[in-house]
């Protein structure tokens, strides 16, 4: 590091230096540049608003995300697990159509794992099925969500009802709304899958979507065992 | 292929409405000021509420403000400030603003959602700002809002529909946060202009990465806690109200919840987010102290290294706020040496800028002041902080003004002398005209002692009892001694505040009447001074390469004491990293 060190002999920056003239003595990389040096002069690297996100971008910012949403439910687990401590802990009936509904985002998940493989495959018909049976499953799970909720408000246990309850509705809640998400990136995608003009086979936005959608899958199953397993 | 080369071009060209380009603008730059403008409002609504509450503290038989009023101004002061003013002006404004051009982009990754954070921002803004105007006023207890005091609605004046309005407000300007946080992490590590290393990042884009990483990590935990607080106000569940608790004399219906878990929710996320607001700015600080010293920044690994140590330990300190909420003994030992460890990479950044500062052929610039008073702040601050986390000791000085002047000088002050300097720094680059100097050297004066008038003496007051949120100092005789401080204080603070009504004047005037700003008006080396000032949309009508790190400042051999980062390296005076070496080894 000393040798980096500026000696003090060397003559002190002048006033005649002003910045901002033509260019510095040093030379510079050469550049082309468009009348008055603005706006894009080489097509290749211009920039547009609009223009497509390259994939590896898009899988990065989704993954983010996917952490963010990640530490969302971990400081809910925490919290949960805390409360658990206490020695009056309740215990939740187990909506059966709980388990029909695991299934349904299960086979959901595997559908669009299909779909992707017919599509790579050249199978735009199954990939086309499989896609919508994906959405349609997602929709499905949603609607037993719902249905479970009913039957647990049948049984009067509501929201306020105990801690266990109040983490049930929260969970599962907040769980719903990011699927609703989910379902709507599927649901965006969905006519061009039925357009002529059929996706790519490396499309970004469906690689996108199913990383969402598996890793909703997966949040549920851990929410599942959270909840009832645990 | 040549005509989308074409339109795009055409695109890139069109000049955009007022409505694009001013209101739902996807420029980066543009969503940066427009981040600035509002942040630098709420900036004004927080230290207006300060300045009420010193005219309380320095007359309290005057009765300026009731009971609720005052805590409610201590509440929203706090959220204000730390919320709106600093977390969103540093990664919103400067984050937003430096990213792309520092790095060499086009604009942010995701332009979309960046644009979506800033209006994502706008209703959080109002809703809080709504709070004001609501029946029993806005929050009331204070910004930590420790339950259960904010969980039931009933338990004090301050927790009506303000407190619920408050936690709207946070929770949406979480979710905003994210959208930034996601998307600056996405273009530091994807957009790099060619050349671009990490080992050749500057400083201040490190502060932001390693910010945007806690924001990601921290800010979810809060807005899991926030809509649990929700809840519990609205929907009568009892995440964190226990059973048998009784409110007036009545019995609260609520029944297994654990008011604990609300401070471990709000420190796991409050502990990073102070350094949220704090490494920005000390990566800010660095870029300057560089500039003007005419010197390369010493110590650059350690300055990364040190800014990553830091925001790793701030997830393992967060007990050190709960010292006196009930804690084994030996977790409290635990966390006091946790936190005592931050000491060492605070003190090598210290240490750090003051050698980049030694020797150099300064140039006193009001952006280098108040980035030479952000040091002293930190110093300041950090010192009292090492007595705060020796857990014996905080159990004497925990909420008093000891506290309020701790954070008030290494968190609140610190970082707002990064954004001053940062402020007059970057004007040049954001607005095309330069900042009078000389109205900035008055701002720098008077802001620096009052600063030091302000808060200095409330480590006398903290460590003479007074407690940090107290309405009526004048109501206990052993305070009645340091009365006559709390008068200093606030004739202090009334001058600190009215000092910023002259940087408010030197901005706007400057942004209209300013003389215009060079290119590189500072002679500094990052890829923001080759863009025009200020930058036209899409930054550069070509990517920039990238041929060193931006530190080569005083080079034997140069021709001149800067080479900006796009000059390739020539022989003689190879400076750092010319010859290719991305690895960023020493010399």
């Amino acid at each position: 590091m000393p040798t980096e060190l500026p000696e003090r002999t060397r003559p002190r920056f002048g006033r005649r230096d002003r910045p901002g003239r033509s260019g510095p003595r040093v030379s510079w990389p050469p550049r082309a540049q468009g009348p008055g040096g603005r706006g894009p002069s080489d097509g290749e690297r211009a920039w547009s608003p609009g223009k497509p996100v390259p994939a590896s971008t898009a899988t990065l910012g989704l993954g983010f995300a996917l952490v963010a949403i990640a530490m969302l439910f971990v400081a809910f687990t925490t919290t949960y697990l805390g409360h658990r401590q206490d020695a009056t802990w309740p215990a939740l009936p187990l909506p059966p159509i709980l388990w029909l509904d695991t299934g349904i985002l299960l086979v959901s998940s595997a559908a669009l794992e299909w779909g992707r493989r017919s599509l790579r495959q050249g199978n735009l018909a199954g990939f086309r099925r499989d896609f919508t049976a994906a959405w349609g499953l997602g929709l499905a799970f949603l609607a037993g969500q719902l249905l479970a909720w009913r039957q647990l408000l049948q049984q009067g246990i509501y929201l306020s009802s105990n801690p266990h309850s109040s983490f049930f509705y929260l969970l599962t809640g907040a769980h719903g709304a990011h699927l609703l998400g989910g379902l709507v990136a599927l649901g965006v995608i969905l006519p061009r899958v039925w357009s002529s003009a059929a996706p790519p086979e490396g499309s970004t936005a469906i690689s996108m979507a199913a990383l969402y959608w598996h890793f909703l899958t997966g949040l549920w199953l851990y929410l599942f065992i959270l909840l009832y397993w645990l | 292929m040549e005509t989308a080369v074409a339109h795009d071009t055409h695109v890139a060209h069109h000049p955009e409405r007022f409505i694009r380009h001013y209101v739902f603008s996807l420029d980066h730059k543009m969503i940066g000021k427009q981040y600035y403008f509002v942040t630098l409002f709420m900036a004004l609504v927080g230290g207006s509420l300060a300045m009420l509450m010193r005219a309380h503290l320095g007359w309290p038989d005057r009765g300026v403000l009731d009971p609720s009023t005052y805590l409610a101004a201590a509440t929203m002061h706090g959220t204000v400030m730390i919320f709106f003013f600093l977390t969103s002006i540093l990664t919103g404004a400067f984050g937003n603003f430096l990213i792309p051009l520092m790095i060499g982009a086009p604009d942010m990754a995701f332009p979309f959602l960046n644009m979506l954070s800033f209006w994502t921002f706008v209703p959080s803004v109002l809703v809080l700002l709504a709070s004001f105007f609501v029946p029993g006023g806005p929050a009331g207890n204070g910004w930590t809002s420790y339950a259960p005091l904010s969980a039931v609605p009933a338990a004090s004046p301050g927790s009506g529909l303000g407190q619920t309005l408050w936690a709207v407000a946070i929770l949406i300007l979480m979710a905003s946060s994210l959208f930034g946080s996601l998307n600056f992490l996405t273009t530091i590590i994807n957009m790099r202009a060619p050349g671009l290393s990490l080992g050749r990042l500057p400083l201040a884009i490190w502060g932001i990465f390693i910010t945007a990483i806690l924001a990601l990590l921290s800010f979810p935990v809060l807005m899991a806690a926030l809509a649990m607080l929700i809840l519990d106000r609205v929907a009568g569940t009892s995440f964190f109200v226990p059973a048998g608790l009784l409110i007036g004399g009545k019995l609260t219906p609520h029944s297994g919840g654990e008011a604990l878990l609300w401070q471990h929710l709000f420190w796991f996320f409050g502990h990073p987010e102070v350094y949220i607001l704090i490494l920005t700015p000390m990566g800010i600080v660095s870029e300057v102290i560089s500039t003007f010293s005419r010197k390369p920044i010493f110590g650059y690994k350690a300055m990364v290294l040190s800014l990553a140590s830091i925001g790793f330990l701030s997830f393992l300190v967060w007990g050190h706020h709960m010292f006196v909420s009930g804690m084994n003994p030996i977790l409290g030992a635990t966390f006091t040496i946790s936190t005592m460890i931050i000491a060492i990479p605070s003190a090598i950044k210290t240490f750090n800028w003051l050698t980049t500062l030694w020797q150099g052929r300064i140039r006193f610039t009001t952006a280098l002041l108040f980035a030479i008073a952000f040091v002293s702040l930190f110093v300041t601050g950090g010192l009292s902080g090492i007595f705060l986390a020796a857990s014996p000791v905080d159990i004497y000085l925990h909420d008093t003004y000891f506290v309020v002047a701790h954070f008030h000088f290494v968190m609140a002050s610190a970082a707002l002398f990064s954004i001053f300097a940062g402020t007059y720094f970057w004007f040049p680059k954001m607005f095309g005209r330069m900042m009078n100097e000389r109205l900035g050297k008055i701002h720098f004066v008077l802001t620096f002692l009052g600063i030091y008038g302000t808060f200095y003496p409330m480590h006398f007051l903290g460590t003479h009892g007074m407690s940090r949120r107290l309405y009526t100092p004048n109501f206990y005789p052993f305070l009645g001694s340091v009365q006559p401080l709390d008068v200093f204080i606030s004739i202090a603070a009334f001058i600190l505040g009215a000092a910023q009504l002259i940087f408010i004047a030197n901005f706007f005037w400057s942004m209209l009447r300013g003389p215009r700003a060079e290119r590189n008006p500072w002679q500094s080396n990052t890829l923001e001074w080759t863009a025009d000032s200020p930058p036209p949309h899409g930054n550069w009508p070509q990517t920039p390469a990238v041929y060193r790190w931006p530190y080569d400042y005083s080079v034997p051999g140069a021709p001149e004491d800067y080479i900006p980062q796009t000059v390739p390296a020539a022989p003689a005076y190879a400076g750092r990293h010319g010859g290719g070496d991305a690895g960023g080894g020493e010399a």
